[in-house]
């Protein structure tokens, strides 16, 4: 049986294309309704669009003891996030590989909140629990809530219509609570696009007349809605990690481009994965997540083989047509000694060679 | 749907003229796909097998085989997918077929599902 968020109606009156996502239900694209992924994709990076992504988990961390539990069991330093802030983090295991990325939430000092992937949610919980929280409690809240992601350059001014709050206080990796069309909301500025947008967290209950609401509020802007097909081909452009395909338990986080997210500073204290990290931070690790282009006709898929001179290294990890840049990309772990920019490789695709040509991440970066 | 086409269980279709098949992918066939970004298609003067592989068609998020329809050789290609991928979702009946065979058995074709077979087919959930 597969689970269905709260948004499900909406999905199917705007055309969407369904299809079985980590246990869920979700919309791949709204082909129904003459959109699909190609002009979802565009609308994004042009206007906007609103994604239902209430599959995900939201997990509270809740106590004196959460900021030193949460140091315990992130990568990240925790004790840099100020009430309102929102932080890129991951929760590693003793190898230093992620047992999930995720988002990290202040609410104050004593109230965090864990926003996890859909297919790890029940694999965090118990990770998380088997850690000995401390001085806190956590609660698995993901039932109670659905998470709507309005994403493009467009998205600030269709929201803005709709809440009292100040957005344009509201930096990047920042949020706030506030009403929206009349509806109690999170508000924080993050995304998994490569746009500006918004990440928008409310009761269940209220997720259907809300996704009305911005809707009709973007019909002036261009806002469509937008599918999980969508949301891949523009997290890849903008280089960001798929967890299950570019990053999982046998990726540490260093080798994935990550380390921007591992503090290995004193005041942090030990971790899981600590040691190591710090060390392939200091000296490089044996192989690294590059991206590519192809340079013959050919598109890349997730594990198709990579081939550094001819010899097989390792598989694609992440693959597709690239809509906005008109290339096809992907990404892949290579070792670090064939790692450069420039550097060729082959993609097996049905049995031949196709050549391919590492080049500088992100693909695709907004102009700011 | 036309009429005068003849079409596969792995959604090709088919339209006999004299000894020449000319073969696409139904609509059925590129609404399950998505936006079609590239097609794979073999050179004038190979063998195609019916049921065999005789290409690939891909979507921005999935990768389809051609099967061939019938047994014989490829007479003509349609290149102008490559530079336009987009028509096998705009006009799949019309100016997106893929490849022309020099049908070896006719009789290969009309033992091919008819236009309201192939609808009863999908509509039974393939």
């Amino acid at each position: 049986m597969l689970l269905k968020t709260p948004l499900h109606a909406q999905h199917i009156a705007a055309g969407a294309r369904m299809v079985s996502f980590g246990g869920w239900d979700m919309p791949i694209d709204y082909s129904g309704k003459g959109l699909g992924v190609i002009k979802e994709h565009l609308a994004v990076r042009s206007n906007a669009g609103l994604f239902d992504v209430s599959h995900m988990g939201e997990v509270d961390i809740v106590g004196p003891g959460a900021l030193a539990f949460l140091q315990r069991v992130t990568s990240n330093d925790v004790a840099k996030l100020q009430d309102g802030h929102a932080q890129y983090s991951a929760l590693p295991m003793p190898t230093g590989a992620p047992v999930d990325d995720i988002i990290v939430y202040r609410f104050n000092a004593e109230r965090y909140l864990l926003v996890v992937n859909a297919s790890n949610r029940a694999k965090d919980v118990a990770w998380l629990q088997a850690q000995g929280p401390t001085g806190c409690d956590l609660n698995d809240r993901s039932d109670e809530f659905a998470l709507l992601a309005l994403q493009g350059p467009k998205a600030a001014a269709i929201l803005q219509g709709l809440t009292p709050s100040d957005l344009a206080s509201v930096g990047y990796y920042k949020f706030t609570t506030g009403t929206l069309s009349g509806l109690s909301a999170t508000l924080a500025r993050t995304g998994y696009t490569g746009e500006d947008g918004f990440e928008i967290m409310v009761p269940s209950a209220d997720a259907p007349a809300l996704w009305d609401a911005l809707m009709s509020a973007g019909a002036g802007h261009g806002l469509v809605p937008a599918g999980l097909g969508a949301r891949d081909t523009l997290r890849l452009e903008a280089k960001m990690c798929l967890y299950g395909n570019d990053i999982d338990e046998t990726t540490t986080l260093v080798e994935a481009g990550l380390g921007w997210i591992v503090c290995v500073e004193p005041h942090k204290g030990d971790f899981n994965g600590r040691a190591i990290l710090a060390e392939q931070r200091a000296n490089g690790p044996a192989r690294k997540l590059v991206g590519f282009e192809m340079k013959e006709r050919g598109i890349a898929r997730h594990g198709y083989p990579v081939l550094v001179a001819g010899s097989p290294v390792s598989v694609v990890t992440s693959g597709s047509m690239a809509p906005f840049l008109e290339k096809n990309i992907g990404l892949a772990y290579v070792p670090a000694a064939n790692a450069a920019v420039g550097s060729p490789l082959g993609i097996e695709i049905r049995g031949a060679s196709v050549l391919a040509e590492i080049v500088k991440t992100p693909f695709y970066k907004r102009a700011r | 749907m036309t009429n005068d086409l003849r079409y596969t269980k792995d959604h090709e279709w088919v339209r006999l003229t004299d000894r020449t098949g000319r073969i696409g992918i139904t609509d059925h066939a590129q609404q399950q796909l998505g936006d079609v970004v590239f097609v794979e298609l073999p050179k004038v003067g190979d063998a195609v097998t019916s049921g065999g592989r005789f290409g690939t068609v891909e979507s921005v998020k999935a990768v389809s085989e051609l099967f061939s329809p019938v047994t014989g050789k490829v007479t003509a290609v349609n290149d102008e997918l490559q530079k336009k991928p987009e028509s096998v979702n705009a006009d799949p009946y019309g100016s997106a077929w893929m490849i022309e065979v020099q049908v070896k058995d006719p009789a290969e074709v009309s033992a091919l599902m008819s236009a309201e077979e192939y609808d009863a087919f999908v509509k039974s959930g393939h």
